[in-house]
């Protein structure tokens, strides 16, 4: 399983690449292979629109489930990732890097203390594991 | 072994059945309406024949062998259910012939509807909804419109056991209820502790399957509905179990408040590829009122000269249609049929051997496949597809390796409680010797998960295809196939 | 009956198991509760329940022993001995639910080809497995509609001229649903209205409009600028279809329709009192993800062959649970195999053929029913093979007249529209001969003249 150091994780998969008042959101390794191929990601928050902490931007489905993506923390949506709708294989392949899914304009930074570190996120996931 | 489509078949010019020619004057057509383009596949009769006949010998069925799927009730068919259904005075019916002149239908219907009162200890039944999951969309909407109409309105949530089918969450969704799962204990039974914990003024009521989808009967079921009771919650009950209940107790007498029946599963209507089903509800009195509408009911009284006249009532506070026309008429038919054959004594040893016949098999496969509680079962089992000295094999694989034995797998990755699942449930029109040829490949499969694995990772060998990509199939997402001079 | 079992493999099954007798298997059944005696009339064998159930199919009048005028969204067709032929191999009908697909090729491709007849009859880019029926159906059009909104749009307009069963089903499924809103165009015009009556309701807050083609009083209208209009306020546009007049009709997708459902019984399935039927749903590539019910995909396995799988399972209720947009889970799978039959064997020319001899019909009936005084056709509209009469009398009346004769007449309009009453609804089949409708026509004169 594998994390990337510099991020922050929620309890429910996703991390989140926090630079200056901006984060980027994805879902983490751990997600990918649980979910195993994803065959289709829709992104449903737009551009310019204000997200509230746990509200889903996102849909991803794969031939035995489908997950709702939450951001863990509110702002505003500048950005978003549209290769995902041709190339959704990307969220296997690359989870930290070319699968991002929204770039947000942070409205609350204090909301990232409740998210963990790489260390802490491991060590959750080892609980969860059957 | 491909068979080609019925696109690929097409001959332009082909017609598989002609029509007489037109006998009365010719009118015109508006041209702004006339289709021009009707891109259909143009086959003669015998193509026609022949390509759904190659179809189906690539199909399983009962008729060619077991189908050990946990929670379906994969009985025989009769084959005098396909006689009955078909006789003209059923078959050929307008749902909306006046009432006097479907009096053989009406009186069909109320008597279905009697015996399955009495077969389950409930007070009334519909028997419009169309399928088990509509059942359920029905039974919870009862639930809710019943609090609503003594002006209780916050009973905006339902517990649903985590043991329990898929379809009924998502009923509860539909109709608007938030779902608070409740985990089982230890033993298979909901977890009592949890549930007097959830209990209160907010929770509308309790789904429950029972036996549950592990297969055993509730340890507390009384207490259980009493809790529920007690804070003023309603239990519905998930009747696709009752196949181990028959003659054995009645739901109704236990407390449930309105319960779903699968006629397709425990009254031996044929699943037909997908259905059609049948999903009739009964109801406790408090909740006769309302019944989908309409309701078969004798409007007339019998006299000494005169039959009783059949025909339809709107219950008093009824939830509604749930579908048009009256429900899955053809399919209750053939319920009757099963019914009327077996009698209250002929239903009790269809769930006495339901519950021989799991019971046999476990008895025979325990020592080399995992079972995840130490009960006593009833007409099916839960049982690990996987051992800890075989990492690499999964309960998917043992699915496919049994096909290799020529039988159907069992239920996969359900109940989604039990780690790689595979739910087993005969039926109790196996006879002993399949269940000897079933039990002995599982114990095969067993041994070859230890020693050759390979054979379960690349099964099936033997079928008209092997494992398909279904990553595949999700992305390029192709649903349909059009005609070859067409883009 | 059907329990194979001898009295010694019982013994020894029991043994194995460890247990004496069969009602010790029981013992978990709290005792005050076990074994109930069932008050049911004993079991009988299978020459005497034939016989019961002769008597109570006697009982009846089936359409097969009348001449038939009755429609109203269940249509006596013809249907060719084949279909019943491949629907009794066991094959088929015994078969289950094609979750292993390597063994269900069978059901899997016939699937397939339903999806796609139904999509080229519709003129739409896809179509599911099924819904249970034509109301159903409709009533997941809203359900899908709401949901592709994402909840943020909560109007439903339906048209009046929508079979009022339908409705009532939407209704059942939509009515206390979240904040969902649905209406019935204007009160003062009546069911009769214009479709563009309906443009004036739609708003940004509109998620579906729903019409019915042809509609419940037979009607044939032009959707094309309503179409438009719904499209303009970013709202979606279901059309429930007739199958049997997209033979003839322009099919939905050309002008203009998100969403198709309807009722597939005309398509090689018995009139049965109503049930089982055949609900199908097609829509918009860009609305596939979003549709509920049962999806086939065409796929290959490991050696390249082509094959047929259950896909987007993703979105339904096994997998989604408390997050699928519906609980579908058994469709009417040998029904959805009865009309892939029905359309492969009559196929282009047909399925054309009998919609036309449909049209043919009912537009002679219409014409001679005009003549008998006391008797009104009631829309100028053009019309496929239903038609609306205003008769002198209780069409109650005039039915119990015609039914003495061995005619079953058209349906009351005043059952679900009270301003409709003595209207009756004429459907017209290419199972009415000319002569069958001749004495149709007499005998509405006769009723008239008393």
């Amino acid at each position: 399983m594998k994390t990337l150091e510099n991020l922050k994780y929620a309890s429910t998969d996703e991390w989140l690449l926090v630079e200056g008042n901006t984060a980027t959101l994805g879902v983490s390794d751990y997600a990918q292979d649980q979910l195993s191929d994803v065959v289709f990601v829709e992104i449903t928050a737009g551009i310019g629109e204000t997200v509230s902490k746990g509200s889903v931007v996102a849909t991803i489905e794969s031939v035995k489930a489908a997950a709702d993506v939450t951001i863990p923390v509110s702002g505003k949506v500048i950005a978003v990732n549209e290769d995902l709708a041709s190339t959704p294989e990307l969220v296997n392949s690359d989870p930290f890097g070319a699968a991002w899914m929204i770039k947000v304009e942070l409205s609350n930074p204090k909301e990232l203390d409740d998210l963990m570190d790489a260390k802490a996120y491991i060590e959750y996931c080892e609980t969860r594991s059957h | 072994m491909t068979e080609p489509t019925i696109y690929e078949l097409s001959s332009a010019g082909r017609i598989g059945v002609r029509y007489p020619e037109s006998d009365v004057p010719a009118f015109d057509i508006p041209d702004e309406f006339i289709r021009t383009d009707l891109p259909l596949p143009e086959l003669s009769e015998v193509d026609v024949v022949r390509h759904f006949t190659h179809l189906s010998t690539m199909n399983y069925s009962i008729d060619r062998g077991l189908y050990p799927l946990g929670s379906c009730t994969m009985k025989y068919n009769p084959k005098i259910n396909e006689v009955t259904s078909r006789l003209p005075g059923f078959a050929n019916i307008h749902p909306l012939q006046p009432i006097e002149t479907v009096q053989g239908n009406l009186a069909l219907m109320y008597n279905l509807q009697e015996q399955l009162k009495e077969i389950s200890g409930f007070a009334a039944v519909s028997l419009q909804p169309a399928a088990g999951a509509q059942g359920e969309f029905v039974g919870v909407k009862i639930i809710r419109a019943y609090h609503q109409s003594r002006g209780d309105t916050r009973r905006t949530r339902i517990l649903i056991p985590d043991s329990a089918h898929g379809t009924n969450p998502a009923t509860s969704a539909m109709n608007g209820l938030e779902v608070i799962p409740i985990p089982s204990d230890s033993r298979g039974n909901v977890d009592l502790v949890k549930l007097h914990e959830l209990c209160d003024e907010t929770v509308a009521g309790l789904m429950l399957t029972n036996p549950n989808t592990l297969g055993v009967f509730d340890e507390n079921v009384i207490e259980v509905i009493e809790t529920v009771h007690k804070s003023g919650g309603l239990v519905y009950g998930d009747g696709a179990n009752l196949n181990a209940l028959l003659g054995i107790t009645r739901p109704g007498d236990l407390g449930f408040d309105v319960m779903h029946f699968n006629l397709h599963k425990t009254f031996s209507t044929p699943h037909g590829g997908g259905g059609p089903g049948s999903g009739p509800v009964g109801v406790a009195p408090h909740l006769v009122d309302f019944l989908p509408a309409p309701i078969v009911s004798i409007v007339e009284e019998a006299t000494d000269e005169v039959p009783p006249l059949y025909g339809f009532t709107i219950p008093a506070k009824t939830i509604g249609r749930v579908k048009a026309f009256c429900g899955q008429f053809g399919v209750m038919v053939r319920a009757f049929t099963y019914i009327r054959m077996h009698g209250a004594d002929g239903l009790r040893k269809v769930s006495e051997y339901a519950v021989l016949n799991a019971n046999y098999i476990l008895s025979k496969i325990r020592r080399k496949y995992t079972l995840p509680y130490n009960r006593s079962y009833m007409h099916e089992f839960v049982v690990e597809g996987c051992w800890s000295d075989a990492p690499d094999v999964h309960a998917l694989d043992v699915a496919k390796r049994l096909m290799d034995y020529d039988f159907h797998p069992p239920t996969n990755y359900f109940p989604l409680i039990v780690h790689e699942a595979l739910m087993i449930e005969p039926t109790e029109t196996e006879s002993k010797q399949v269940l000897d040829k079933f039990a002995d490949a599982l114990l095969k499969i067993a041994e070859e998960a230890h020693s050759s694995p390979e054979l379960l990772k690349e099964a099936p060998h033997h079928t008209p295809v092997g494992r398909l990509d279904e990553v595949k199939a999700a992305k390029e997402l192709v649903l349909c196939c059009w005609l070859p001079d067409r883009n | 009956m059907f329990i194979p079992h001898t009295k010694a493999e019982t013994e020894e099954m029991l043994k194995s198991i460890g247990v004496c007798n069969l009602a010790d298997l029981f013992a978990d059944v709290p005792e005050k509760y076990r074994f109930p005696r069932l008050n049911l009339p004993s079991g009988v064998t299978e020459m005497e329940v034939l016989s019961e159930l002769e008597d109570y199919s006697q009982a009846n009048e089936p359409v097969s022993e009348l001449v038939s005028f009755l429609g109203a969204g269940a249509y006596n067709h013809y249907i060719p001995a084949v279909i019943d032929s491949l629907l009794r191999r066991g094959e088929f009908y015994t078969a289950y639910t094609p979750y292993q697909p390597e063994i269900s090729q069978g059901t899997l491709q016939a699937v397939f080809e339903f999806q796609s007849l139904i999509s080229n009859l519709t003129g739409m880019d896809a179509s599911n497995a099924s819904h249970y029926d034509g109301a159903t159906a409709t009533a997941e059009a809203g359900v899908m509609a709401y949901h592709h909104f994402r909840g943020k749009r909560t109007r439903i307009i339906l048209s009046p001229a929508v079979h009022p069963q339908y409705r009532e089903v939407l209704c059942s499924y939509l009515c206390n649903y979240e904040n969902i809103s649905i209406e019935t165009g204007s009160k003062e015009k009546g069911p009769f209205e214009n479709p563009s009556e309906l443009i004036p309701l739609i708003d940004d807050q509109t998620a579906l409009v729903v019409v019915q083609y042809p509609d419940f009083f037979g009607r044939i209208f032009d959707y094309r600028i309503l179409a438009e209009k719904v499209h303009e306020n970013g709202a979606l546009l279901a059309v429930v279809a007739n199958p049997t007049a997209l033979g003839l009709i322009k099919a939905p997708g050309e002008f203009g329709a998100d969403i198709v459902v309807g009722e597939g019984q005309p398509l090689g399935i018995p009139l049965s009192y109503g049930g089982p039927y055949l609900g199908f749903f097609a829509t918009k590539k860009d609305l596939v993800r979003k549709m509920s019910g049962r999806l086939v995909g065409e796929t290959t396995d490991a050696q390249g062959r082509r094959g047929y799988v259950l896909t987007l399972t993703a979105r339904e209720q096994h997998i989604r649970r408390e997050k699928a947009t519906s609980n579908i889970c058994t469709n009417q799978g040998l029904m959805t195999l009865a009309a892939t039959i029905y359309l492969s064997l009559l196929g282009r020319h047909g399925l054309k053929q009998v919609a036309n001899l449909c049209y043919q019909k009912a537009h002679y009936a219409a014409q001679q029913i005009s003549t008998i005084p006391g008797f009104e056709l009631v829309n100028k509209e053009p019309f496929f093979h239903e038609f609306v009469v205003k008769c002198p009398k209780p069409v109650g009346e005039i039915n119990r007249d015609l039914l003495d004769n061995g005619i079953l007449g058209g349906y009351d309009l005043g059952i679900d529209y009270p301003q409709l009453k003595n209207h009756m609804l004429v459907a017209v089949t290419e199972m009415n001969s000319k002569d069958d409708i001749d004495v149709f026509v007499e005998l509405l004169r006769e009723a008239g003249n008393d």
